[in-house]
């Protein structure tokens, strides 16, 4: 886990924070830590450890708090999107993410994807008035993010038969 | 009192994230003012050294351009010193303590840059140690890049032009029309100058260098050319889509600028007390 911690912050701010695909879009795959933290683990320190995520990236990148207060965000609400995309499964505090099926798998990145985009984009730009560009930024960037964070927890999931 | 521990233990996951949630908050909003975003930024020991290994690596992979861009620079250096007229007393200086006396110039290599937020900034490898100090002005040869914001011991942080926040003095280079330079976010090859007087001769192609109005930059530093331009809604003054001749994306060496009269000059520009 702490290892998974500190590779994400890497992988992010060395490689992902420098691709730049068509001028601005980048994505953001550090979340994973998140999307992917054991369900049945102590909620306080999960959101704590969210925001020590967030703030390391910020660190990083010089952009004040805002992966911070996504992260926080991400992790405080996170049990209401696996109650959604998962249902039954999550009410026996038992899911593993390697075995659910696809569709709610998407469902459930994709959710929590795009939370986080938006509130973090929200904040770096910081005007209302700026809507359309924040919803063009999220929009996009989320899309990059989520086939990413697919590929990767395809790539690296354990085949246990 | 048993009803408010009651309390605070129940709820204590949303306590903590409200606290931290506020936390960011305070650190995103003290990010948006200048000279205030001292708590977080990439200066510090643990980022530099990490973006340092990281650059050891990645900088072999432009070292074409960058050679490229020292070559132009030289030519570019030694087409003045041989067209200069040989008048030594010109050139050379019998009282050396008056060389070197207005701009000094330091190198430095750039270990992080971004150019797709909003608000960008660069990390470069001087600090306190090699006496670089805030407001210090940050080119390479082709342009301007930005200022400096925060330093550590080992490591400075530049508030990139593309900024929302930056603000620079500069000036038609045929006459001395003075505007501002900021950045709308949009594309890393323009920036903006903005309250060109409307009586100034704006054409295409123009070029827009830095104004003589900062302590921080030297006069006719150069910026971009007029891409573009517009009066503004009031009427009485320009908006100049200015290209850039840094590209903003691809920075590997920087100059850092020191103003040696800058205290002289902002002692006198301070109001008077009586």
């Amino acid at each position: 886990m702490a290892a998974r911690f500190v590779v994400l912050i890497l992988v992010q701010v060395l490689i992902f924070n420098h691709i730049n695909f068509m001028g601005y879009i980048n994505p953001y795959i550090y979340i994973l830590f998140i999307i992917l933290f054991p369900v049945n683990n102590n909620r306080t320190l999960f959101v704590f450890l969210a925001f020590l995520l967030g703030f390391c990236v910020d660190v990083f990148s010089d952009s004040g708090g805002i992966h911070a207060a996504a992260c926080v965000t991400l992790a405080f609400i996170r049990p209401v999107f696996l109650k959604f995309s998962f249902g039954m499964v999550y009410d026996y505090q038992s899911i593993k993410f390697s075995q659910t099926d696809f569709s709610s798998r998407l469902i459930y990145f994709s959710a929590l994807i795009f939370i986080h985009h938006f509130i973090m984009y929200s904040l770096e730009i910081f005007n209302i008035s700026k809507i359309i560009l924040i919803l063009q930024k999220t929009l996009f960037s989320s899309i990059f993010t989520i086939l990413l964070c697919l590929i990767i927890t395809i790539l690296f999931s354990k085949k246990r038969k | 009192m048993q009803q408010i521990i009651n309390f605070v233990l129940r709820n204590k996951t949303f306590l903590v994230f409200l606290l931290l949630f506020g936390l960011s908050l305070f650190f995103t909003i003290q990010s948006h003012s200048y000279h205030k975003s001292k708590f977080i930024n990439s200066s510090n020991m643990v980022t530099g050294s990490i973006y340092k290994v990281a650059n050891g690596v990645g900088q072999y992979f432009n070292l074409v351009e960058q050679n490229k861009a020292l070559l132009e620079e030289n030519r570019m250096l030694k087409s003045i010193v041989h067209n200069f007229d040989r008048d030594t007393s010109k050139i050379s200086f019998t009282d050396s303590l008056k060389f070197n006396s207005h701009y000094k110039f330091r190198t430095a290599d750039v270990y992080k840059n971004s150019y797709s937020q909003t608000a960008n900034y660069l990390t470069i490898n001087k600090g306190k140690k090699d006496s670089i100090k805030i407001d210090y002005g940050v080119i390479t040869s082709q342009g301007i890049v930005g200022i400096i914001e925060n330093t550590s011991q080992n490591f400075s942080s530049v508030l990139s032009i593309l900024n929302t926040r930056s603000r620079i003095n500069a000036q038609l280079k045929k006459t001395n029309h003075i505007g501002s330079l900021v950045w709308n976010t949009e594309s890393a090859e323009f920036a903006q100058l903005i309250d060109i007087s409307k009586f100034a001769p704006v054409a295409i192609g123009d070029t827009i260098v830095t104004g003589g109005q900062s302590t921080i930059f030297p006069k006719g530093v150069l910026i971009g050319t007029v891409n573009s331009y517009k009066i503004d809604n009031g009427g009485d003054s320009y908006t100049v889509n200015v290209k850039l001749f840094n590209d903003m994306t691809n920075i590997g060496h920087v100059y850092v600028v020191e103003n040696l009269q800058a205290a002289e000059i902002k002692s006198l520009q301070k109001p008077k007390d009586d």
